[in-house]
C-alpha cells in the first residue's frame, strides 16, 4: 500500500476539519440530544388532570358535592351565581352545576376540559343515583415504553438528523470548498474525481454511524426507550437514509458558487420535510389528498422505517418500500449531481 | 530545444462575448522561466488556465510536454505543479496535513518533510493554515505545486499582495526549482519580478502578445536603455518634436506631468536638453534619470501605464 493512500487522506481531512469545529460538532451530535430532553420533558406523560366543577348554592348542593367527590379526579366546590359564571368565564372551573328540579350543566362545548368534565359529572352522578350499565368493562392503562411521545420522537429526530448531515455535511461542504476554489485546486491534480466523491460519502457515513448511536443510547439511558429491532437492521435503514440524503446534498451543491446560494436551496428541501415527514408529529395527520406526496418524500420513508424497526422491531424487509423511495431520491440525486458538478 | 509549453490560435471568448484570448502564440522551452507580463484584464490568467487544463479554449491548440489536454490528462496532471491565482487552503488543517493530502494525490514525489524545508515551514508543520502569514500560505500553496515533483510549474501571480522579503523568498524557491532543471511559468503584473525571475517575457495587452524577448532585449528594443524625465516650470512650453530631435534622444512623450525620454547616452541627451531649454527661455523644475524598465517597454507599446487598470 501506498505510505499516502489518496482515499484515506481525504477523509482524514474530513474527520480533522470537522473535529477541529466545535460549533459543528454541537450542531451535528449535541442539538439532537437538547432536543430530546426539551421535547421529551414538555410532552412527558402527566398524572391525570383534576376536574374542577362548581355547584350553585342550593339546598341541595351539600348532597351533591358527596356524590360527585366519590370521583377523586373531580374537584367540586359550591360557589355563588355571580362567581360561578365568572370562574366559568376565566376558566377556573370547567362546569357549572345549577339544581332545581333537573341538573343543568353549564359549559363552553369549544373547550376540550369543559366536554370531559361534563361527561365525567354526569356519569358520576347518574351512578350515584343507581343507573345500571348494560355492557360490562374493564380497563387496562398502556403507559409502557414504546407509546410514549419520547419513543416516536426519538427516531424522528434520528431522520432528521441524517438529512441535516446529508445537506450540511456534503452539499454545504462542497459549496464552500468550491467558492474558496479549492476544488478547482485539487482537481489540478492527479487525484480521482472518484476518490473525492468517494471520501465525502465514506465520512458521511462514518459520521452517520455515531449520531444513530449518540442518539438511541442517549434515549435509553434518559428516557429508558426500549430498542426493539435488531442493530443491524436499524444501522441498515439509517444507511440508506443517510446516502439519500448525500445524494441529494450532492446534487444540492452540484452548481451552486456561494454559500448563500447553498444555504437557500437547503432551506427549500429542508423546510417541508421538517414539516411534512412526521418528525415532530405524525404524517398520518395532514389531509388525506396530499398523503401520497408526503409518504413519498425520502425523510417520511426514512423516519417511517426507523420508527418500524426500532419501536416495533420490524424486519428489514417489511420496510422495501422505505427503502426503495429512498434509494431513488439517492440514486437519482447523484445522477443529476454527477452530470451537472462544477468543480470550478 | 525541446518545448514545455507550446499554443498557437488561441481563442478564448466568454458567453460568446468578452473575449479575452484573442490569437495567443506561445512557446515556452524547457528548463526556462517564461513571464506573461500585462495589466490586470490582459487575458493571462485566462491563458495560463487553458494551458493547465482547467479551462476549455474557444479555439487553438494547445500542447503541454508534447501532449494535449483532453487525451492524456491524467499523465498530464502528474508532470505539472499548479498554483492558482487565489486559493484558500482549508483553515484548520496543519501544514503537514495539507501536504500529506496533496503528497497523496501523486504516484510519485516528495517527502512532506523534504519540500517543507525547501520552502522554509519546517517550523510550521503543526500549524494551521488559518494562523499562516500571508506570504507563509503562499510558500504553502507553491509547496502543495511542487510536491508532486512537477516538470513544468505554473505559477498565477505569486508574488501579488506580499510583502518585499515575502516576494524575495517566493523568488528564491522558484530559481531553485529551475536549477534542477524545471521550467516555470508564470504571470505577473510586476515589472520587477518578470526582470529578476524570467528568462523570457511575453507581454500581453488585450489577449494578445504584443512584445516577446529577453527582459534585456525588450528594453534594449526601445533604443535607449536609459531614461531621462523632466519637468519644466510653467507646464509643457518645449514642443515633442524638438525634444525627440535632441542628440541621442530615441523616443520622447508629454506624460501628462512630465516630459519623458528614452535616451542612449545620457551624458550626451542631457546638456542638449540644459541648452535647449535655456535657448528657449524656459527653466527646468526637475530632472531624473534611471535605467530602461519592462514598464517603459509597456508604455512605448501601449501608451498605457501596467498599474493604470
Amino acid at each position: 500500500m501506498r505510505r499516502y493512500h489518496p482515499l484515506r487522506e481525504l477523509v482524514l481531512c474530513r474527520f480533522r476539519e470537522f473535529a477541529r469545529e466545535p460549533e459543528v460538532v454541537f450542531w451535528v451530535f449535541g442539538f439532537p440530544l437538547l432536543l430530546a430532553i426539551g421535547l421529551g420533558i414538555a410532552f412527558r406523560n402527566q398524572p391525570q388532570e383534576k376536574i374542577f366543577v362548581g355547584v350553585i348554592e342550593d339546598p341541595a348542593a351539600a348532597t351533591t358535592v358527596e356524590r360527585l367527590q366519590a370521583n377523586p379526579a373531580i374537584h367540586v366546590e359550591i360557589v355563588s351565581p355571580e362567581a360561578a359564571s365568572k370562574a366559568l368565564r376565566m376558566g377556573r372551573l370547567s362546569l357549572v352545576l345549577a339544581l332545581g328540579h333537573s341538573v343543568e350543566y353549564r359549559y363552553d362545548p369549544t373547550r376540550p376540559d369543559s366536554l370531559l368534565a361534563r361527561s365525567q359529572v354526569d356519569a358520576a352522578l347518574q351512578k350515584a343515583a343507581g343507573r345500571q350499565d348494560p355492557i360490562a368493562v374493564s380497563e387496562k392503562q398502556v403507559t409502557e415504553p414504546g407509546a410514549r411521545y419520547i419513543d416516536f420522537l426519538i427516531p424522528g429526530l434520528l431522520g432528521m438528523n441524517l438529512m441535516g448531515g446529508g445537506m450540511w455535511g456534503i452539499g454545504f461542504v462542497i459549496v464552500d470548498m468550491r467558492s474558496k476554489k479549492l476544488l478547482k485546486r485539487i482537481i489540478a491534480t492527479p487525484m480521482r474525481k472518484s476518490d473525492f466523491m468517494l471520501a465525502m460519502f465514506t465520512s458521511r457515513m462514518a459520521f452517520m454511524l455515531v449520531e444513530v448511536v449518540i442518539l438511541l443510547i442517549f434515549g435509553w439511558l434518559a428516557f429508558g426507550m426500549i430498542i426493539r429491532g435488531s442493530w443491524a437492521s436499524i444501522v441498515a435503514v439509517a444507511f440508506v437514509g443517510c446516502m439519500s440524503f448525500a445524494g441529494i446534498g450532492l446534487l444540492v451543491s452540484s452548481r451552486a458558487q456561494k454559500i448563500e446560494t447553498v444555504s437557500g436551496l437547503m432551506n427549500l428541501v429542508m423546510l417541508p420535510m421538517y414539516v411534512l415527514s412526521g418528525v415532530f408529529f405524525s404524517a398520518e395527520r395532514f389531509p388525506q389528498t396530499v398523503q401520497p406526496l408526503i409518504q413519498a418524500l425520502p425523510l417520511t420513508a426514512l423516519n417511517n422505517a426507523l420508527r418500524a424497526v426500532i419501536l416495533e422491531g420490524s424486519y428489514l424487509s417489511s420496510q422495501a418500500g422505505a427503502l426503495a423511495i429512498m434509494a431513488t431520491w439517492g440514486i437519482v440525486g447523484y445522477l443529476l449531481a454527477i452530470r451537472w458538478f462544477r468543480w470550478n | 530545444m525541446t518545448l514545455a509549453v507550446r499554443c498557437s490560435q488561441l481563442c478564448k471568448r466568454y458567453d460568446n462575448k468578452l473575449e479575452a484570448v484573442k490569437g495567443l502564440e506561445l512557446e515556452v522551452h524547457a528548463g526556462e522561466c517564461f513571464g506573461l507580463l500585462g495589466p490586470n484584464g490582459a487575458g493571462k490568467t485566462t491563458t495560463i488556465e487553458i494551458l493547465e487544463g482547467l479551462l476549455e479554449p474557444t479555439s487553438g491548440v494547445v500542447e503541454i510536454l508534447g501532449r494535449r489536454w483532453g487525451t492524456d490528462d491524467r499523465e498530464l496532471r502528474e508532470l505539472l505543479g499548479i498554483c492558482l491565482q487565489e486559493t484558500k487552503l482549508p483553515e484548520k488543517l496543519t501544514v503537514l496535513e495539507i501536504l500529506q493530502l496533496f503528497r497523496s494525490f501523486y504516484a510519485t514525489g516528495q517527502e512532506p518533510a523534504a519540500i517543507m524545508q525547501k520552502v522554509a515551514l519546517s517550523e510550521k508543520a503543526q500549524t494551521w493554515v488559518t494562523k499562516l502569514s500571508g506570504g507563509q500560505k503562499q510558500r504553502l500553496a507553491v509547496a502543495c505545486a511542487l510536491v508532486g515533483n512537477p516538470r513544468i510549474l505554473f505559477l498565477d501571480e505569486p508574488t501579488t499582495g506580499l510583502d518585499p522579503q515575502s516576494r524575495r523568498q517566493l523568488w528564491d524557491i522558484v530559481r531553485e526549482f529551475k536549477q534542477n532543471g524545471g521550467t516555470v511559468m508564470l504571470t505577473t503584473h510586476y515589472m520587477d519580478e518578470a526582470e529578476r525571475l524570467c528568462d523570457r517575457v511575453a507581454i500581453v495587452d488585450q489577449g494578445r502578445v504584443i512584445a516577446l524577448g529577453t527582459p534585456a532585449e525588450l528594453i534594449a528594443g526601445l533604443g535607449g536603455e536609459h531614461v531621462v524625465e523632466f519637468t519644466l516650470d510653467g507646464g509643457n512650453g518645449l514642443p515633442i518634436a524638438e525634444v525627440s530631435g535632441l542628440r541621442s534622444v530615441r523616443s520622447a512623450r508629454w506624460e501628462g506631468e512630465c516630459y519623458s525620454l528614452n535616451v542612449g547616452e545620457p551624458h550626451i541627451a542631457i546638456p542638449a536638453l540644459i541648452h535647449t531649454v535655456r535657448d528657449r527661455g524656459l527653466s527646468l523644475a526637475g530632472l531624473t534619470t534611471r535605467h530602461a524598465s519592462l514598464e517603459d517597454v509597456f508604455v512605448t507599446l501601449t501608451g498605457r501605464h501596467l498599474r493604470d487598470q
